[in-house]
């Protein structure tokens, strides 16, 4: 095959070879599925940019993007940080930023990272599939933004940044953690919301406000059951439940909580599957950066620089080592994707014993396409982690109990007896419901004195962090307009501690 | 698939959210300017810089597990362990050894640093700053005549005629009222001169004659045609602005008073460069007579003699006359001096000052520096100089007369010097 490009220098033209000859290595031997891809080439001060507001190419305004912005460039500037080669898009189009400084095997290195892997992977998981709509996405974020900035003319910029502020705060407990009814489409949600209000517009009547309201319902009579029913609670999604029942706030401010809700939920999937998301991508881009050199489309020269990039993006310090941070999602998805390749193709007896569905059936590929569809990280470690590869990165499980005076102890290590509680210990630490503290709002006395109850769910005596929380509290209490309570209680009903706040400088627009 | 290139796109995608950030974080940031400014050398304030905040009102609060509880963490790279051993606790408890638990503490928080552009430090520096009585003078003064092309007038002077425009009218005309064409008279002549018949070479001589007679009542120009180019004055802002420092350079100032002038000079010196397109300064320094100087010589020459203010003022009067007409230049004086005059020069002063300096300058500042301390003391007489100004400014006239004597004095007096005037106060 020809050389898809010379040096490091590479033009459009290069960029439409390698992407095509990436694609039928990619679709043709690996068999992905993947949305259309839009390569679009940025400069590094856009890619700052983009990192700062969360990498979506549009996005409403807010001071935190600012304040991101700022950390990032001067981090950058100062040279304590590099940007990453890409970022990718969950989108259809799936939209990949290029950066126009890379060199001509960076560009490939990312093409075939985030064009293919990525992007197969979040057309065909199966929480992607679920959660996100990536048709929809990049109009709804269009409609978020000019919605946010409609509210700022009207309602003036504070009290619109004071709203996000809250709701912001409130993101990570505002997503549905089961699937609905009915299937999100954003592109609907947003019309019906246009309509909802062209009608309300329309059909707006100043007499009816005088005419007298019914005799109300007995409210002693309304069961605490009944009540609790009538308002979905529990509750664990936070600010669905401030837009549908907070008694202060205005439409618009209900519909930016909407917004912030909606986009919390997009990103959702993304938190639980970084360790597949990435192994995937890196599994892919060495899978076609390999087969481009073994066919002869890329040199010798420009393949070592390839892997000199994946290398130090695959690299996993020990435990002990100044630069260790926790497992590198990189590393692990990719040695984890490439001992089931290994199962399925070269199997040992212990693999045949621990995995007897997949182990020796031959096809890599199809085994491989099969768990990124259908896992998540905490199923994928829980499922895939092998007693090899255990061995290979010499886990080993702590248990640091503060009742133990003595100090931590080392539960389990890289042995027969520990494969098994080391594999659930790390699917568990890759467990969103265990690494997010459990709150849910539990009661709200709608008739009394409003007074808002949530339960932080305790587990293994894991408290909140208490200068946070108390923040938080006081955004919500904000929304809320009334007082909030929040009681971290244990496995058995104990309530640890309790968390008061009042509202204060009122979020709420003036009726 | 589709390429793109995004890099030719405008830049500052981020640009209102770092404002908004700025704008959220203004006192913290305005304080941090302060601080900054008065530790620093003048001539790094006009680089902007980094700066560091304390992140509260900036943070955003996450619901997330303190310190605490039972942790289980797996960890790579295990080398000695074996399953049942007891690690001692790390100091300070948590480390890394309980894994996340140290993540995400309150103590990456305290403070936050980051970079302003030069623009930013300076809006920031020299906020709600406004000169004095600028918008009357600004509406009087600041603007001068300049012409501009207006269209074209009936009537005006030969130079001004707008030939171009003539000559289409002229030519309008003409098509208009049917003037033949010499070249249509040109080939009926040759046409005559080529027949033969008698009676059609008649009726062409007629034809030819009428023509003629028309030609004649039309004529080529009319005055009606004339069209001149038109001017209007048209007034022109002045985009320029002369800075004069006077300084006294006798022996009784210190290196300290003279950094305290330059302080004071290169901060005027800030503002107006935002203000005016075009700022030039003038050092005139002064013993008993005055020189104009470069800025080297200026602050670090030493130069001895007595003390005659009226000699630097008589100079500044003199260029201001030679090279800086009021009509064209915004004028601007400072005056730094230890306050001594000699005894007989009083009255020079005050009527150069009112007569020849007041009537030209936008504005007057008289910084009076001492040594560090010295205006604390309450009992110390006032200084010949300070006498003099200060019945002036009494008598009305806009002086604008501090007393500095610490380095961290020269901001909030820059401030106060040039803070907008209330109505009706006298500067």
């Amino acid at each position: 095959m020809e050389r898809l490009y010379q040096g490091a220098e590479w033009d459009f033209a290069t960029l439409q070879r390698i992407h095509d000859a990436c694609e039928e290595i990619g679709l043709r031997e690996l068999g992905l599925d993947v949305y259309p891809t839009q390569i679009e080439v940025i400069t590094t001060e856009q890619m700052v940019d983009a990192y700062s507001s969360i990498g979506m190419p549009l996005f409403y305004k807010h001071w935190s993007f600012g304040k991101h912005f700022t950390q990032h460039e001067a981090l950058y500037r100062t040279g304590l940080r590099g940007l990453a080669y890409e970022i990718v898009i969950n989108s259809s189009p799936c939209v990949c930023y290029l950066m126009g400084d890379n060199t001509a095997t960076m560009q490939a290195l990312v093409i075939a990272h985030a064009a293919f892997g990525h992007n197969h992977f979040f057309k065909n998981n199966y929480l992607f599939r679920q959660w996100t709509d990536a048709e929809g996405i990049l109009d709804y974020l269009e409609f978020a933004k000019k919605y946010v900035a409609r509210c700022e003319e009207r309602y003036g910029h504070a009290l619109v940044e004071r709203t996000l502020d809250a709701a912001h705060a409130l993101m990570a407990q505002s997503v549905d953690r089961y699937p609905g009814k009915k299937k999100l489409n954003l592109r609907q949600e947003e019309e019906r919301e246009r309509r909802r209000r062209n009608h309300k517009e329309r059909n707006f009547n100043d007499l009816w406000r005088t005419v007298p309201a019914g005799a109300g319902k007995n409210v002693a009579e309304l069961s605490i059951d009944r009540r609790r029913t009538l308002l979905g609670l529990p509750q664990e999604n936070i600010l669905y439940f401030l837009e549908k029942n907070g008694p202060r706030l205005a439409p618009w401010q209900r519909e930016l909580l909407r917004i912030v809700r909606h986009i919390a939920q997009y990103f959702y999937p993304q938190g639980q599957t970084k360790v597949m998301n990435e192994g995937t991508a890196t599994y892919v881009h060495y899978r076609i950066m390999s087969r481009l050199h073994e066919r002869g489309a890329i040199s010798d020269g420009h393949y070592l620089e390839f892997l000199q990039s994946h290398t130090n993006v695959v690299f996993q310090p020990t435990w002990d080592d100044p630069r260790f941070s926790g497992f590198n999602p990189y590393a692990l998805g990719f040695a984890m994707m490439r001992d089931i390749e290994r199962i399925v193709t070269d199997p040992s007896d212990e693999d045949r014993e621990w995995f007897p569905a997949i182990a020796g059936t031959g096809d890599a590929m199809a085994v491989l396409r099969d768990v990124w569809a259908n896992y998540r990280d905490e199923s994928f470690i829980g499922q895939y982690l092998s007693p090899r590869l255990m061995r290979e990165m010499r886990m080993f499980q702590l248990h640091d109990d503060p009742a133990e005076s003595e100090g931590i102890l080392v539960e389990a290590i890289q042995n027969e007896p520990g494969y098994q509680r080391i594999r659930r210990q790390l699917s568990r630490r890759h467990d969103i419901g265990w690494m997010d503290p459990n709150i849910e709002v539990v009661d709200v006395d709608l008739m009394g004195d409003r007074r808002l109850i949530l339960h932080h769910n305790v587990v293994n005596g894991c408290a909140l962090e208490e200068t946070d929380a108390q923040r938080v509290l006081q955004h919500l209490a904000n929304l809320w307009g009334y007082d909030v309570l929040l009681r971290e209680i244990d496995s058995s009903d104990t309530v640890l501690k309790e968390h008061v706040c009042s509202p204060r400088n009122a979020v709420l627009a003036a009726a | 698939m589709q390429i793109l290139d995004r890099r030719l796109n405008p830049s500052g995608k981020s640009l209102e959210n770092r404002q908004r950030f700025l704008r959220r974080a203004k006192a913290h940031i305005q304080r941090a300017v302060r601080e900054a400014s008065q530790d620093r050398n003048i001539s790094d304030i006009l680089d902007g810089g980094e700066i560091s905040i304390p992140a509260d009102g900036l943070s955003e609060p996450r619901f997330h597990h303190g310190p605490g509880g039972i942790h289980d963490n797996v960890l790579p790279g295990n080398k000695t362990f074996s399953e049942g051993d007891i690690l001692p606790r790390p100091e300070g408890g948590g480390g890394r050894g309980a894994g996340g638990a140290s993540d995400g503490g309150a103590d990456a928080e305290d403070a936050f640093r980051f970079m302003l552009t030069r623009e930013e430090f300076l809006d920031l520096f020299l906020e709600d700053l406004e000169l004095p009585d600028l918008a009357k003078r600004k509406l009087a003064n600041v603007e001068h005549e300049g012409i501009r092309r207006a269209g074209y007038s009936v009537s005006g002077s030969p130079v001004n005629l707008a030939v171009t425009r003539t000559s289409r009218l002229a030519l309008a005309r003409r098509i208009a009222l049917r003037r033949p064409t010499p070249k249509r008279i040109e080939e009926l002549e040759a046409e005559l001169a080529a027949c033969e018949d008698t009676e059609r070479r008649a009726e062409m001589r007629a034809e030819i004659a009428a023509l003629k007679t028309r030609m004649k009542r039309i004529p080529y120009i009319d005055p009606i045609d004339i069209r001149y180019r038109r001017f209007e004055n048209v007034p022109k802002p002045v985009a320029q602005a002369v800075m004069f420092c006077l300084m006294d350079v006798s022996g009784s100032m210190s290196e300290h008073m003279k950094d305290l002038a330059k302080r004071f000079y290169m901060l005027l010196y800030v503002f107006l460069t935002r203000r005016y397109r075009h700022v030039e300064i003038v050092f005139i320094r002064h013993t008993d007579k005055a020189e104009e100087v470069d800025e080297e010589t200026f602050f670090r020459s030493p130069a001895t003699g007595g003390t005659v203010v009226s000699s630097a003022l008589e100079a500044m009067r003199r260029i201001v006359q030679d090279r800086y007409r009021p009509q064209d230049w915004n004028i601007y004086a400072a005056q730094a001096s230890d306050g001594d005059n000699s005894y007989g020069d009083g009255e020079l002063t005050a009527s150069l000052i009112t007569n020849a300096i007041l009537p030209v300058t936008q504005y007057f500042a008289y910084l009076e520096v001492g040594e560090a301390g010295q205006h604390d003391n309450p009992v110390m007489p006032n200084s010949a100089l300070w006498g003099i100004y200060e019945r002036l400014a009494t008598d009305g006239q806009a002086l604008a007369m501090r007393k500095v004597s610490n380095r961290s004095e020269i901001y909030p007096v820059f401030r106060d010097l040039f803070q907008r005037q209330h109505e009706g106060k006298a500067v």
